[in-house]
């Protein structure tokens, strides 16, 4: 098994990706890749308390993740990789060989224009998710499994109300 | 008399778990009003927090009942209940949970959340399980 998922989600650690994904592909880690989660051993615990006793969370800044991913796909456990923003995830298909990009949750702030239910960007995070494209990442929006993988372009055309 | 109502817990979850929880409660009880539903849906964590801490303030409410322990309304509301240094988080809370602490004549919260957390532990049951 490998890294089975490269998620962007704001809310980190909850339970679309505990239960949602993490039940039907088994995942028994979770590689949580954030700045300020890997500076505070609170925020740390709070996500650990919000697993399973047999899921482990590994934490890491962006610049400490890119060089380890390697390792983490090697590994015989189905694992999840997990961002809170566009910019981590940058640095990780820049740095760490990450392909393929889901976002599963951007959520609502000002600004932000909403693309789908979970999905509300700026144009230039918008700009941002194109780039990931550009560099080689095959981006898609998918909340949970059983929904439609929707393609970058698609998503980014979506509007709210739009029916998506 | 007043007709004013006292909210004693926020109920926060995914999609409508805590309408429907509430109303439930209501139906059974006549006692729903107690509880504060908390709606989530397209908010980011950080704005979860901010609401819980709002509703908090805005009711004087110092116990919280969530969904998942997983979910994003129980890490939002630790970090909440860590912020203002005061307070009670159920995580897992059921209907009995909700009916026992709604209905309860135990005037400190945090007293009546805990026994009510005992209580929806204790009302769930298998029937016909496998021997």
């Amino acid at each position: 098994m490998t890294l089975v998922l490269n998620r962007i989600d704001d809310r980190l650690i909850h339970g679309q990706v505990v239960v949602g994904w993490g039940q039907p592909l088994d995942v028994k880690f979770i590689v949580l890749v954030d700045d300020s989660v890997a500076g505070s051993d609170w925020e740390q615990e709070l996500y650990r308390m919000g697993v399973p006793p047999d899921m482990e969370v590994l934490f890491h800044s962006a610049a400490d993740a890119a060089p380890l991913l390697d390792a983490y796909r090697a590994e015989r456990r189905p694992g999840i990789l997990l961002t809170g923003d566009i910019p981590t995830m940058r640095t990780l298909v820049e740095k760490g060989g990450v392909r393929d990009v889901n976002i599963g949750g951007i959520h609502h702030r000002a600004g932000r224009t909403q693309h789908l239910r979970y999905v509300f960007l700026t144009p230039q995070e918008a700009d941002a998710l194109r780039e990931l494209s550009t560099l080689g990442a095959v981006v898609t929006a998918q909340d949970v499994p059983a929904a439609r993988a929707m393609p970058l372009e698609e998503l980014l055309a979506a509007r709210e109300g739009g029916g998506t | 008399m007043s007709d004013v109502v006292v909210k004693r817990a926020l109920v926060a979850g995914h999609a409508d778990f805590a309408a429907g929880l509430i109303s439930a409660v209501e139906m059974i009880s006549g006692c729903g009003n107690v509880l504060e539903p908390i709606q989530v849906r397209g908010l980011c964590g950080d704005d979860i927090q901010k609401l819980l801490h709002e509703k908090l303030v805005e009711t004087g409410a110092r116990v919280i009942f969530t969904d998942l322990q997983a979910g994003s309304c129980t890490m939002a509301a630790r970090r909440v209940l860590r912020e203002l240094g005061e307070g009670v988080l159920v995580a897992g809370a059921n209907l009995p949970m909700l009916l026992d602490f709604a209905m309860s004549s135990n005037e400190n919260a945090a007293e009546a959340a805990a026994a009510a957390a005992e209580r929806g532990r204790a009302a769930v049951s298998v029937h016909g399980a496998p021997t």
